[in-house]
């Protein structure tokens, strides 16, 4: 049996449909069975809630008098795009304010405007003869806006990899707080209520169908950037008028140590035609599968520590190495089930027409790497490689001596076989000559635990671990733990005129 | 129960925490404890029916007390129940009831301050000081 979108359009305006979300249905299809519910089920609705950067409006100001052409534009000192039209500007939810740093920015500003808010709009330009206008600022509120209109190019993202950190400190990422030792593990996704996740081959969702974008009516324009749907990490980009969207649906958020972020509620209703569609919408939690990636390793191929389930992460704990982790979703089940639940009635009440799409979305590909065509700095090309050491049986004196030729603060130490054993510098043996004690051989006073690199390691990866451990120097090591350079904060100052260095 | 212990380190280096359990018996757990060369100030976690007893003691030592009470505040309007504050706090604090809905279980906070630092709303705070 096969049922026409015509059909159940004609049930919604009857009121007779009947529609139930993506929660529901597996198990409706374990009690009907699949052509059961085909018969029974007209639309299943979905609903995720959760941080999507890759967010944004356009809006359009309105034309001043005089008239400018605002090239630059801030709101509430948060840069907006002004390379387009006159008065129209793009608002990025990462953005940062240029005031008040990580703790507001493009996606404050949005939330701002939606909350009924006034916004300080500030723009600059050049000035031509059309527009002779250089300078405006203006209190403006939503409705001041001819038009704000949310533009979303990577949203709804079909699932995504749960974080842990095997690294002995602790991690800030765009997954949260990541504990040292795998002491936590953070994912994110409504798993089963995921609107991708019901139509993985996307044969219901595709440009032009309706959707739930931040309590606005909106709709799916088409893929999303990134979209790579072959390994099922499938996005779409979705739009939908910013004067119709709550504050429920729609939050700024910050990840500490990352940035600024907008929390956003976006569900899409899928039409029940067929047995494919049932199956599809009848996934649930124990199927989707994702990787734990470990975020400790600063490579763009992080490992993964093993592969979960929704429903483990689900849980509440995860079992790894023998040892329960507890987890922490970073996106809201329970918003992503308000989000489903209100979509169900706005189908019912016939506040979206459904429809298909007007253009399919492809389910084949995959999203490439960044083409790199000048590989940047490695710690090869800016090290020392005149390395001063000292053995860990030599005497304290000798290392004083050693530093004090003045040609370097640090002083890897190694043992008889030439592998890295600690580290000594100035002021550690200033602190064995104000507290001398028992200690007489270098092995006594040096820090055994050594932060180092390798040549092949990346200048900028090098830099965080400076700046992490708020260290001045690395040692830099080969595959046998033997010193062969060294990395301080002066090579990079010298060669980079301190780009490198905040 | 917890309760906030600060005392002056100016009239010499005392084993005060030391000397109210020998003087009171009670058996005094301390949670966390801050001291640098002229102030400490200790959380301390001692059974509910000793309270006035260790107060007393402590007063008369020349510390201040200060009881803890539900010292994590959430701010439910900026909270959306996301859970990042789960796995991060060390007393599990936090938990989901069976609708996803967070839920705060506060005596067994030891104000480490972590869950504060994390929340992407800024839901949460110390009382008093939000
Ligand atoms: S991290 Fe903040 S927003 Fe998320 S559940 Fe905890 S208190 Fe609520
Ligand atoms: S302050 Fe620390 S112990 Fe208290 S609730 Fe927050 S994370 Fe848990």
């Amino acid at each position: 049996m096969e049922k026409t979108i015509d059909l159940i359009r004609e049930r919604i305006r009857d009121g007779n449909a009947r529609v139930v979300t993506a929660e529901e249905m597996p198990l409706i299809v374990e009690e009907l069975g699949e052509e059961g519910a085909l018969r029974e089920v007209d639309v299943v609705t979905t609903g995720t809630f959760g941080a999507m950067c890759s967010s944004g409006a356009f809006f359009n100001f309105g034309h001043a008098d005089p008239p400018i052409k605002m090239e630059r534009v801030w709101l509430n000192d948060v840069e907006a795009y002004g390379g387009i039209a006159a008065v129209d500007a793009y608002i990025g939810a990462t953005q940062k304010s240029t005031t008040r740093e990580a703790r507001y920015g493009g996606a404050h500003v949005m939330e701002d405007f939606v909350a009924g808010k006034a916004v300080e709009l500030r723009a600059l330009s050049t000035g031509t003869d059309c527009y002779p206008r250089r300078t405006i600022t203006t209190e403006l509120l939503l409705e001041n806006l001819n038009q704000a209109i949310m533009v979303n190019p990577r949203n709804g993202y079909q699932r995504y990899n749960a974080a842990a950190n095997s690294t002995d400190r602790t991690l800030s990422t765009y997954m949260g707080m990541l504990l040292p030792n795998c002491g936590n593990i953070t994912y994110s996704g409504s798993g089963l209520l995921n609107p991708i996740m019901n139509d993985p081959a996307f044969r219901m969702i595709g440009s032009g169908v309706p959707a739930f974008l931040c309590g606005a009516p909106g709709m799916v324009v088409g893929e999303g950037t990134q979209h790579s749907p072959a390994g099922g990490f499938g996005t779409l980009m979705v739009t939908a008028d910013m004067k119709e969207m709550s504050p429920d649906f729609l939050r700024a958020a910050t990840m500490t140590g990352y940035g600024v972020t907008l929390y956003v509620g976006l569900g899409i209703p899928l039409p029940v035609l067929d047995v494919e569609t049932v199956r599809s919408t009848a996934v649930r939690d124990e199927d989707i599968i994702v990787d734990v990636i470990d975020y400790g390793i600063p490579s763009r191929s992080r490992p993964s520590l093993r592969k979960v389930s929704y429903a483990e992460l689900k849980s509440g704990y995860v079992e790894m190495n023998g040892e329960e982790i507890r987890t922490s979703s970073l996106s809201s089940y329970r918003r992503a089930r308000e989000v489903a639940i209100t979509l169900k009635a706005w189908v019912e009440e016939g506040r979206l027409d459904l429809a298909l799409p007007t253009r399919r979305i492809d389910a084949t590909r995959s999203a490439h790497p960044l083409r790199e065509t000048v590989q940047g700095p490695r710690v090869l090309d800016i090290m020392d490689r005149k390395v001063i050491s000292i053995g860990q049986d030599e005497e304290i004196r000798s290392a004083a001596q050693k530093l004090l030729k003045g040609e370097t603060n640090h002083l890897p130490v190694i043992d008889s076989s030439g592998k890295l054993v600690g580290i000594v510098t100035t002021y550690d043996i200033s602190k064995a000559v104000v507290n001398p004690g028992k200690a007489t051989r270098v092995r006594d006073i040096m820090k055994k635990k050594v932060i180092t690199t390798t040549m092949e390691e990346p200048v900028d990866i090098a830099v965080r671990k400076l700046e992490k451990h708020n260290i001045s120097a690395l040692p830099v090591v080969d595959r046998d733990e033997r010193v062969i350079g060294m990395l301080t904060a002066m090579n990079l100052g010298k060669l980079f005129g301190g780009r490198w260095l905040k | 129960m917890k309760l906030i212990v600060t005392f002056s380190r100016k009239t010499g280096k005392k084993p005060i925490i030391a000397q109210v359990v020998r003087d009171t018996g009670v058996l005094i757990n301390v949670e966390r404890a801050q001291i640098d060369s002229s102030e400490g100030e200790a959380l301390i976690d001692i059974p509910d029916g000793s309270c006035n007893v260790v107060k007393q003691r402590l007063s008369e030592l020349g510390a201040s007390v200060r009881v803890l009470e539900d010292v994590i505040s959430l701010d439910e309007s900026r909270c959306v129940d996301c859970g990042a504050c789960i796995s991060i706090c060390p007393q599990e604090v936090f938990s989901f009831d069976e609708d996803w809905k967070l839920v705060v279980n506060g005596d067994r906070c030891v104000l480490c301050g972590r869950c504060i630092e994390i929340c992407p709303q800024r839901a949460l705070s110390q009382k008093g000081e939000a």
